[in-house]
């Protein structure tokens, strides 16, 4: 069981269709473990006048219709839960596989983040692969993971001028942060590797198949294996 | 499915709105949607369509098409000059089309967007729950893109209707425009400029589109103690964001989650002056407490059935 590290959520009114509630401050992996199972447990009380649980680093919106249910309500249900959430039943996080294939075409980058850190291509493969990243958000683009854990050794700063167009898959560096491109865009990350899976695709029944509080390791493949696990649909 | 409509030339920027998507946005992807929902809904019940069904959304400069089906059209939202077979139209009201018929929208005399419902609805395939277009994620709509010439859509099935609808009046939307705000999330970090910001008008630029609206006027400062950004939260639309250089910035309908401090939040009944506002336009937030809000929000959601009643009145299909 955990503890109740930092008493119970303040709310803040977002408009007259949400309510924010923050559960701590930061990017700390407790605090958004907390927002992931309350977002869960929100999400599995099917309450009638509950639109949408967005979940984030510390905080969770919920979005309400007011025909159907009132602030107060909505926010003592929410503080209700927080108090039996040590008990519910949540499942645990989850880690989610990603195959790359580094350096080459794929990651036109590699040695730029080698030579920026005075370490060698294959270093870069193994830290890179050795981490544990935790998924702290989603957002900004479908299915784009806002994750923790990235080695300070692998740490390298963004172009100076974006490329027009990052492959879908891609796998980059920007600043402190790592992360892969679900779909092609136009992108400054420094790029390492790419993925043959489609992360984000919204013709599938889950068109993502990991979720905030997830944990990602990213595994390195070669080429051929990049063509063929191509042919595979999802994680 | 019957192919209804032929583009000739696609105005713009005209997108495949339905009432939106609303439970994709932990994957980050946004609700999307028309941004007038009012005309979005008037456009719909005019021919005899449920409120859900698609629409094609118009900025600025509208589409001309032809017809492919017999149907009922209706266009509302911004007025495009309508014209059919070259003839002047008005909008507003529910218009029997006819195969070869050519329909024409021009440039926005008045308002921003405008709204084409049609029979069935423009029946594009349902992705994640909707058939809206978000255009920033490519996702829905026709082929997750605004439209271009020689695109067909089909529309759903649904019978014309034995007369035609008309709304009773024309909205109009004025250059100078008021909406209701409510303050916060992060208002604590406004509290010596909240007042300025409630008293102040702002003009709208030409950066300004379906992910949001751009204004300028004073600055907007955060408290000395305030952050500079915050860590990424998620918004709504009508979030009303200060980023760095103090001039706010209106979020609509492409966006889940992001990092700067939202002084206050439109009112959901408010959101589609702002998506009628043209660069230009003066923009005046009106500062309104939650309560109050709701009870706004309940009184339009009766006014909206008391149209919908009229326009539906003695159809059914």
């Amino acid at each position: 069981m955990t503890k109740n590290l930092h008493g119970h959520a303040r709310f803040k009114i977002s408009g007259d269709r949400s309510i924010l509630a923050v559960y701590g401050t930061g990017v700390d992996q407790a605090v958004n473990d907390r927002v992931r199972r309350m977002a869960t447990l929100i999400g599995n009380q099917k309450v009638i006048g509950i639109d949408a649980v967005v979940p984030s680093y510390c905080t969770l919106s919920v979005h309400y219709d007011p025909l159907k249910i009132g602030f107060d309500v909505l926010k003592n249900m929410l503080l209700e839960l927080e108090s039996r959430l040590n008990q519910a039943d949540i499942p645990e996080p989850r880690t989610i596989d990603i195959p790359v294939c580094y350096g080459q075409d794929f990651g036109p980058d590699i040695e730029f983040v080698a030579h920026h850190n005075r370490i060698g291509v294959d270093a870069v493969i193994q830290m890179h692969t050795g981490s544990a990243y935790h998924i702290y958000a989603i957002g900004f683009a479908p299915g784009f993971c806002y994750l923790g854990g990235l080695n300070p050794r692998l740490h390298a700063p963004r172009l100076e001028t974006p490329r027009v167009l990052v492959p879908a898959g891609s796998v980059g560096i920007a600043g402190a942060q790592t992360g892969v491109y679900p779909q092609a865009s136009p992108g400054g990350w420094r790029l390492i590797g790419r993925t043959p899976l489609r992360l984000f695709d919204p013709e599938r029944l889950h068109p993502i198949t990991y979720q905030a509080g997830d944990t990602i390791r990213f595994r390195s493949i070669s080429v051929n294996e990049f063509d063929d696990l191509g042919r595979i649909e999802t994680p | 499915m019957t192919d209804a409509l032929h583009i000739i030339s696609p105005g713009s920027s005209t997108t495949v709105q339905d009432m939106g998507r609303f439970a994709a946005y932990h994957m980050g992807v946004p609700v999307s949607g028309s941004l007038d929902d009012f005309a979005h809904r008037i456009a719909n019940w005019l021919v005899g369509n449920s409120s859900q069904c698609a629409v094609l959304e118009m900025s600025m400069i509208g589409a001309q098409f032809d017809i492919l089906c017999p149907a009922d059209m209706s266009v509302t939202g911004a007025d495009m000059r309508l014209h059919v077979n070259g003839q002047p139209h008005p909008q507003w009201t529910s218009i029997r089309v006819h195969p070869g018929d050519v329909v024409e929208l021009g440039m926005a005399e008045n308002g921003c967007r405008a709204y084409v419902a049609i029979t069935g609805g423009i029946n594009v395939p349902v992705v994640m729950g909707s058939r809206s277009t978000y255009l920033g994620g490519r996702v829905g709509g026709l082929a997750g893109r605004a439209l271009l010439a020689g695109d067909i859509l089909p529309r759903g099935e649904g019978q014309v209707r034995d007369n035609p609808r008309s709304l009773p009046w024309i909205p109009l939307y004025p250059d100078k425009i008021f909406i209701r705000a409510i303050a916060g999330p992060h208002d604590d970090w406004f509290r010596n400029s909240l007042d300025q910001f409630f008293s102040s008008g702002f003009t709208v630029t030409a950066q300004s589109n379906r992910m949001g609206y751009r204004l300028v006027g004073p600055e907007i400062r955060r408290d000395p103690d305030a952050p500079q950004s915050i860590i990424s939260e998620p918004v709504m639309p009508g979030n009303v964001q200060i980023p760095a250089d103090g001039q706010p910035i209106i979020l609509l309908k492409e966006q889940t989650i992001g990092g700067y401090t939202n002084i206050a939040t439109v009112i959901s009944p408010d959101i589609f002056r702002i998506a009628q506002a043209r660069p230009d336009d003066t923009v005046q937030f009106l500062r309104v407490e939650l309560d109050e809000a709701h009870r706004i929000y309940r009184e339009w959601r009766e006014f909206l059935k008391s149209i919908e009643s009229l326009l539906m009145d003695g159809f059914s299909g």
